[in-house]
């Protein structure tokens, strides 16, 4: 459900019309003062925090404070900084997105176009899964990935991410697939094409925005994920948004704001230019999966 | 597009079913079905898992000794956890009432044929794309006495100015709220926005030729339509507040004293800190019962909806 544009047919009078005009930008200031606050502060050394004026732009400027939050902050034991909480997060997001991305287009595959008995139940079983409060399971994950061999690294996190991504990606497949042309898919078997041929022929072709929501869903839920990662990681595998809490809330020494909000932008970059460059899918996915979820 | 749309079965057709056309036939479930095998073990194994967990003597590690009711009936006796519930009650409906509020604010504001529509509404959204401790860490600062708010104020020439909730153990959950509604409210004027998007504009004018003034419409015709819109707003919001997890810890982290501990944080805590594993189990199992209330009769709706819809 993309949002369309054609407004209401109520009229407003000119002076309805500077009042509403008024609070749109009351609050979009509103909302975008926080990340004005991080930027601008970002770039202001400490003392000029402490003394002057949140708001205010920089008097001095300097990129010392995101160099720092970068390479030599202390995070954990040793002071590395963000940069290799940044990589493990990558390391973790990618094959996490990619894997449960393929499987959901495949589930959605076989739940629209290969309908068998059964086949809604457990597509209602997969989707109830999306909303269950992840306190549940924490105790037997921890647990099992134990069992596995892979408690505490990089491979743990993203078998955790694709099993609880699962329930949403085949949700979007899914719906997506219901509407497609389900003659085009008879038309290719009787011609003697397989499963896999019918899926990379017919539907894959088709499927470039719902792969895009896809893709951006996951990479925004597996990028901001801190439960499994303060769960689930040790130092080694530690992603970015732990991190970065371990940063802002450690107490020992001088807390350096100017640090802590370099360092929250650098978290929140990669999903917000993920929103900037396709913020049309990002809303479709949203309502997608939550509006209808 | 719903939950579940109906969707012809494709015939295969019947011919002598070599082993190749078995592999066929069987190719789509045995493609499912590790998927399947996953969510089965990893969701519903899991849950029962907790669930017999919360039956347990378990402390630092799962252990199997039955001890029957006893961890519920520890839970509701400990204060912690009444504090977490209370908390979640106050957090929970102002949450959910003041995003509804000025997400429909905001959606009826944006309907009005609003020129820069297409900057302002990515503004409204863009925090849903943040991590919640990205949020906690700019609302923390920004809501500290020492250097936020409050300073900004008094350096403003009002000296006597105070703001310091974050620092009060009986306004701390309301900084909660307003850095959750500044992280949601855009998202639920989203889906308002689509269903102002969707009613038909031949009614309203119908009723502006009857006279009707603006507020009455969007009062008598407009509101009432969105009922869909409400319902899938307050499930949306409802189960985000109980799972509420993250941006406690960031803002917060539970504090002052206990003034902000949710649900989510004391399982946390009472299950990997305090060694109270069985009790962790137990309160974990009443935020599963709390969110199936909400979510299971809306998918059982939407699925049943979708089948008579249509």
């Amino acid at each position: 459900m993309a949002v369309s544009t054609v407004d209401t047919a109520v009229r407003t009078g000119r002076l309805m019309r500077a009042l509403i005009y008024a609070l749109l930008i009351f609050f979009a200031v509103y909302y975008l003062l926080p990340l004005f606050v991080m930027l601008v502060n970002s770039v202001k050394p400490l003392d000029e925090i402490r003394e002057g004026n949140m708001l205010a732009l920089p008097r001095e400027f300097t990129i010392q404070p995101w160099l720092t939050a970068w390479s030599s902050a202390q995070v954990g034991v040793q002071a590395t900084g963000l940069a290799p909480y940044f990589i493990n997060s990558i390391l973790i997001v990618v094959p996490a997105v990619f894997i449960s991305t393929v499987l959901g287009a495949l589930n959605g595959y076989v739940l629209t176009k290969w309908q068998f008995r059964g086949a809604n139940l457990i597509f209602g079983l997969m989707l109830m899964a999306c909303f269950i409060p992840f306190q549940i399971v924490l105790i037997p994950m921890a647990q099992i990935l134990g069992d596995l061999g892979i408690a505490g690294t990089r491979y743990g996190l993203i078998l955790v991410h694709v099993v609880y991504g699962l329930g949403f990606t085949t949700l979007f497949f899914r719906n997506y697939y219901a509407a497609f042309p389900t003659e085009l898919v008879k038309a290719a078997q009787i011609d003697g094409a397989g499963f896999f041929r019918i899926f990379r022929r017919i539907l894959l072709p088709s499927s470039g925005p719902i792969v895009v929501v896809t893709v951006i869903w996951q990479f925004t839920n597996v990028w901001n994920d801190f439960l499994f990662g303060v769960s689930f990681a040790d130092f080694s595998s530690m992603p970015m948004t732990v991190a970065l809490n371990n940063l802002v809330s450690s107490s020992t020494g001088v807390r350096e704001y100017n640090v802590h909000f370099a360092g929250a932008v650098l978290a929140a970059l990669p999903t917000l230019v993920v929103y900037i460059v396709s913020g049309r899918y990002f809303v479709r996915g949203l309502m997608a999966g939550a509006v209808k979820g | 597009m719903a939950v579940l749309s109906r969707d012809s079965e494709v015939s295969r057709p019947d011919l002598t079913p070599s082993v190749r056309d078995r592999f066929q036939a069987w190719l789509p479930k045995l493609v499912l079905s590790p998927s399947f095998a996953v969510i089965l073990v990893f969701v519903y194994g899991f849950i029962a898992f907790t669930g017999y967990l919360s039956f347990t003597d378990s402390r630092i590690l799962p252990t199997f000794g039955l001890v029957g009711w006893e961890n519920y009936s520890d839970l509701w006796s400990i204060r912690n956890w009444w504090r977490a519930i209370t908390n979640l009650a106050i957090f929970g409906s102002l949450y959910i009432i003041i995003c509804t509020c000025l997400g429909l604010g905001l959606a009826i504001l944006l309907d009005q044929k609003i020129r820069g529509e297409g900057i302002l509404r990515p503004i409204f959204l863009y925090p849903m794309a943040l991590s919640f401790i990205v949020t906690g860490t700019a609302w923390k600062w920004f809501l500290d006495p020492g250097i936020g708010i409050e300073h900004i104020v008094q350096s403003w020439g009002w000296e006597s100015f105070e703001f310091n909730w974050i620092k009060d153990r009986t306004m701390a959950i309301y900084t909660v709220v307003i850095a959750a509604v500044w992280q949601s409210s855009g998202f639920v004027m989203a889906m308002f926005l689509a269903g102002l998007r969707g009613i038909d504009n031949e009614i309203i004018k119908a009723a502006q030729i009857d006279g009707a003034s603006n507020f009455r419409i969007y009062r008598k015709i407009i509101i009432p339509q969105l009922g869909p819109a409400f319902l899938s707003a307050f499930v949306v919001l409802a189960h985000l507040a109980i799972k509420s997890y993250d941006l406690v810890i960031a803002l917060t982290d539970g504090g002052p004293g206990n003034a902000t501990e949710l649900p989510a944080t004391f399982m946390y805590s009472y299950t990997f800190t305090r060694n109270q594993m069985g009790v962790g189990a137990a309160s974990a199992v009443i935020m599963l019962i709390m969110i199936a209330s909400i979510i299971v009769p809306y998918i059982y709706a939407e699925v049943r909806g979708g089948r008579h819809g249509r």
